[in-house]
């Protein structure tokens, strides 16, 4: 089956790209702030700090995961099928990292005893760690191909997941995440916390841009051929590979807000990159070119594909208005000394715990 | 099929059936509670008394934690889909996968982003806009339920599809059909008020404790006054909405009715079975000791005392003449029990409430120990009916997991092997044990704990501070 861009599966296509953007963008400082909680906040009120700036917004932005896999099942059955199946075991790291992170977020402060607050910070940066790691090995996976056989199943085992390349891409976002974490800090907070976040971001920045431009070259020496779509995949790693150098320097000259933008639009950048290379793909299959699975391969009907655009052009921009509404709300920095007043919780004993 | 594959069907069941109900467990708390506290607050905003703000801040947090673990849990139930059920993900995405979508952007996002601008913005936001906020949480989750069960209800009854049959698979004809076939707005409604009841029941138990406790008696007495109205509007909806269900089902998946009511052959008239007792199987084809009330099934189905309710083995012999060899029972047991169990709790907590509210009208309530004390265990009621009344309509399906059109047995992943499910079975059952424990222990530290205290004279009014 073939088909053209210009097309409801190519319209899909670019939703399921624009809906992994939006989560990577949100919930990608979200996994560098737990990534580096316990490195950056050095005591407990400086970790309550860094935390506070994402706890009103964490559980906003992991929906975009959520209508991610609900937008794949609905317009791409087959790819939703196949990618979640085949990749079982990673996907259930995944979620077994995204409940305890959850979880420790919102707990971590309901008991003011230091284990309990020790046990949950290790689970929020653990939790952020795995999914960070793993979805950058996820994603190189589909594009650099795993077996998938004839009838569009995944034919491999565990470890055919677990190639050079594709942990290379792991250690590639969890890099990016961090960096994209630290510069998000020095926007969101002031004092030590921020000063301790400039020096991380600075640190970061090297690694970040060297494993990121490495997975991009392997991928596209792996793929068999440069064409167009290559070369644009090129352009858009680069201008990602120009934006994060900028945001050093931004972040060196204390333009914050300007240094996450150039970030953030890093970061959507490499996925669009990925996202031109992979079409029409949706899963490259290492067993056989043929076998690979195609937006066209795997589409819904043309009356669900239609209805569902209705749908989500409708509700996308009210999405986004409110979301970004949530930003301004809480765009205050945050301080390690000055913490919002709060109702404190009181044991059996009546007296305050935290 | 092999018996590895029978084996992996198997673990993915029991993997789906114990991450489902343990979600569910969470689910009506933050539907019922996320609107009682709206209730609560929206009290407060109108009145200005300080109780209800008190008890908005205190009943919030019994709230949030919930959410919390219902959140997370939730994320699993949409991957399983395609990791432990891709050839079912395949076959129906078409028409399944819409109402999962549209649930995440239309409902899942309206309630988790609120829910951070209202733990959080109490002090950001005007203290109209913070009243909106824990409305547009109480929405959210309300439409996520209804999105939900348009998903559900397909798979019992499917509308508004067709079958391709160059693909052979369901494709979706109108989306229409599917977000207003009875089946979903008979379930929803049900769904909701179980919400209600489970809400009513738990501010209940958590007043009860604190007036046997001598804690704030003043405070509690009006939250258990609340609390008992809510329970018994509740009760009554989810005893009459489920009534309707019940009937509607009878109609469109008649074998999980006869299977519920333990009817075996045709009847007409149907009596209703009290208590049956068949012989030790899986799917029976009699009862050995039935006790029953003459007519009346038969008027519960239908309105009318005469009318034919179908039985078990007829219906086994239409359907292998319809849809080829094979057993197309559901365990008996398991539907007959489900139903009795679910109906039997609603039943109570009607009388439970209606005995409470005399209570409170004469004044005795506050005194009235054993109801009291009776009031905590009894929370544990609505979660056992949530439970058993999904089992009744989930095993009432079997073997089908889309009715008539495809079954369970066919539906499993094969790219994934029994052992990786094993491992995930247990895996997930280790993780959620573990968080059931901290969480029912943190839920019973803040119920402790108790709301803070009053504000004293002269102090500036309060907000709804949650966040810590």
């Amino acid at each position: 089956m073939g088909g053209t861009f210009l097309s409801l599966q190519g319209f899909w296509f670019v939703v399921i790209g624009v809906l992994w953007t939006g989560y990577l963008v949100l919930e990608g400082f979200d996994f560098g702030v737990g990534m580096l909680m316990r490195l950056i906040g050095r005591n407990d009120a400086e970790r309550k700090t860094v935390i506070g700036t994402i706890e009103p917004v964490w559980d906003g932005n992991e929906v975009w995961l959520i209508v991610a896999g609900g937008a794949t099942f609905a317009a791409f059955p087959s790819w939703y099928a196949t990618l979640f199946s085949g990749y079982y075991i990673v996907f259930f790291l995944i979620l077994i990292a995204l409940i305890f992170r959850g979880v420790a977020i919102e707990y971590r402060a309901k008991r003011s005893e230091q284990r309990w607050r020790s046990a949950w910070e290790l689970a929020i940066v653990i939790g952020s760690v795995v999914p960070a790691f793993l979805w950058g090995l996820t994603f190189a996976n589909i594009i650099h191909g795993v077996p998938i056989d004839s009838h569009g199943e995944f034919s491999g085992g565990l470890l055919d997941l677990f190639g050079g390349y594709a942990i290379l891409a792991g250690f590639a976002s969890l890099a990016l995440f961090a960096f994209y974490g630290a510069v998000f800090l020095t926007l969101r907070t002031t004092g030590e916390v921020r000063r301790r976040a400039k020096v991380f971001a600075i640190r970061l920045v090297v690694p970040a841009v060297a494993l990121v431009l490495a997975s991009f070259v392997w991928s596209a020496a792996d793929s068999g051929g440069i064409d167009g779509k290559w070369i644009a995949a090129a352009v858009l790693a680069g201008i990602a590979a120009v934006f994060l150098t900028l945001s050093l320097g931004l972040v060196f000259s204390d333009r914050d807000g300007a240094a996450f933008a150039a970030t953030a639009l890093a970061i959507c950048s490499t996925v669009a990159a990925f996202f031109v290379a992979l079409y029409p793909s949706v899963l490259v299959s290492s067993s056989n070119p043929a076998f690979s699975l195609t937006v066209f391969s795997t589409s819904s009907s043309h009356h669900t594909l239609a209805v569902m655009a209705v749908v989500a052009l409708i509700f996308t921009p009210i999405v986004l208005a409110y979301q970004t509404w949530t930003y301004w709300v809480f765009r205050a920095r945050l301080r390690g000394d000055s913490l919002p007043s709060s109702e404190l919780l009181r044991g059996p004993d009546g007296r305050p715990t935290a | 099929m092999s018996a590895l594959a029978v084996t992996t069907v198997e673990l993915s069941r029991w993997q789906f059936a114990i991450t489902i109900i343990y979600h569910f467990l969470f689910v009506p708390i933050t539907i019922g509670m996320g609107l009682f506290v709206a209730g609560l607050q929206t009290a407060w905003y109108v009145t200005k008394q300080e109780r209800y703000q008190r008890l908005t801040v205190f009943f919030g947090k019994i709230l949030l934690i919930n959410v919390a673990l219902g959140v997370v849990t939730g994320i699993v139930q949409e991957f399983q889909f395609g990791m432990n059920w891709a050839t079912y993900s395949r076959y129906v995405g078409d028409v399944f996968g819409a109402p999962l979508a549209i649930e995440g952007l239309v409902a899942f996002f309206l309630e988790s982003v609120f829910i951070g601008l209202w733990i959080f913005g109490a002090g950001r936001l005007s203290a109209r806009v913070h009243l909106a906020t824990i409305w547009a949480v109480a929405l959210g989750s309300i439409l996520s339920a209804y999105f939900i069960l348009a998903a559900n209800s397909w798979m019992q009854h499917p509308v508004g599809y067709r079958i391709n049959p160059a693909t052979g698979r369901a494709e979706m004809t109108s989306l229409w059909a599917i977000l207003t076939q009875g089946n979903l707005l008979e379930a929803f409604a049900h769904v909701i008020a179980a919400a209600i009841v489970t809400a009513g029941a738990l501010a209940l138990a958590v007043s009860a404790y604190h007036l046997m406790k001598k804690n704030e008696v003043e405070l509690f007495a009006h939250a258990a006054r609340i609390s008992l109205v809510v329970l018994f509007v509740g009760a009554v909806s989810v005893v009459t909405w489920g009534h309707f269900l019940g009937q509607l089902v009878a109609s469109e998946q008649p074998m999980k009715m006869a299977a519920a009511e333990a009817v075996f052959k045709n009847e007409k008239p149907a009596s209703l079975s009290l208590f049956a007792v068949g012989p030790l199987e899986k799917y029976p084809s009699k009862t050995t000791l039935n006790i029953t009330v003459p007519h009346l099934l038969s008027f519960l189905t239908d309105w009318h005392w005469n009318s034919e309710v179908k039985g078990v083995n007829d219906l086994q012999r239409d359907y292998q003449k319809k849809y080829g060899a094979g057993n197309y029972k559901p365990i008996i047991a398991v539907n007959y029990w489900s139903f009795r169990l679910m109906a039997g709790i609603g039943f109570l907590f009607m009388a439970w409430s209606l005995l409470g509210l005399w209570l409170a009208r004469k004044r005795r309530l506050e005194r009235s120990r054993l109801f009291l004390r009776l009031s905590i265990p009894l929370l544990a009621l609505p979660f056992i009916a949530n439970t058993f009344g999904w089992i009744l309509r989930e095993v009432g399906r079997q073997p089908w997991v889309v009715e008539g059109l495809l079954k369970t047995s066919n539906a499993f992943s094969r790219s994934v092997s029994v052992g990786a499910v094993a491992f995930t079975l247990v895996g997930f059952v280790l993780v959620y044990t573990l968080l059931a424990a901290i969480e029912t222990w943190l839920v019973i530290y803040v119920v402790k704990g108790g709301p803070a205290p009053p504000a004293g004279e002269g102090a500036q009014p309060k907000r709804i501070e949650l966040g810590y």
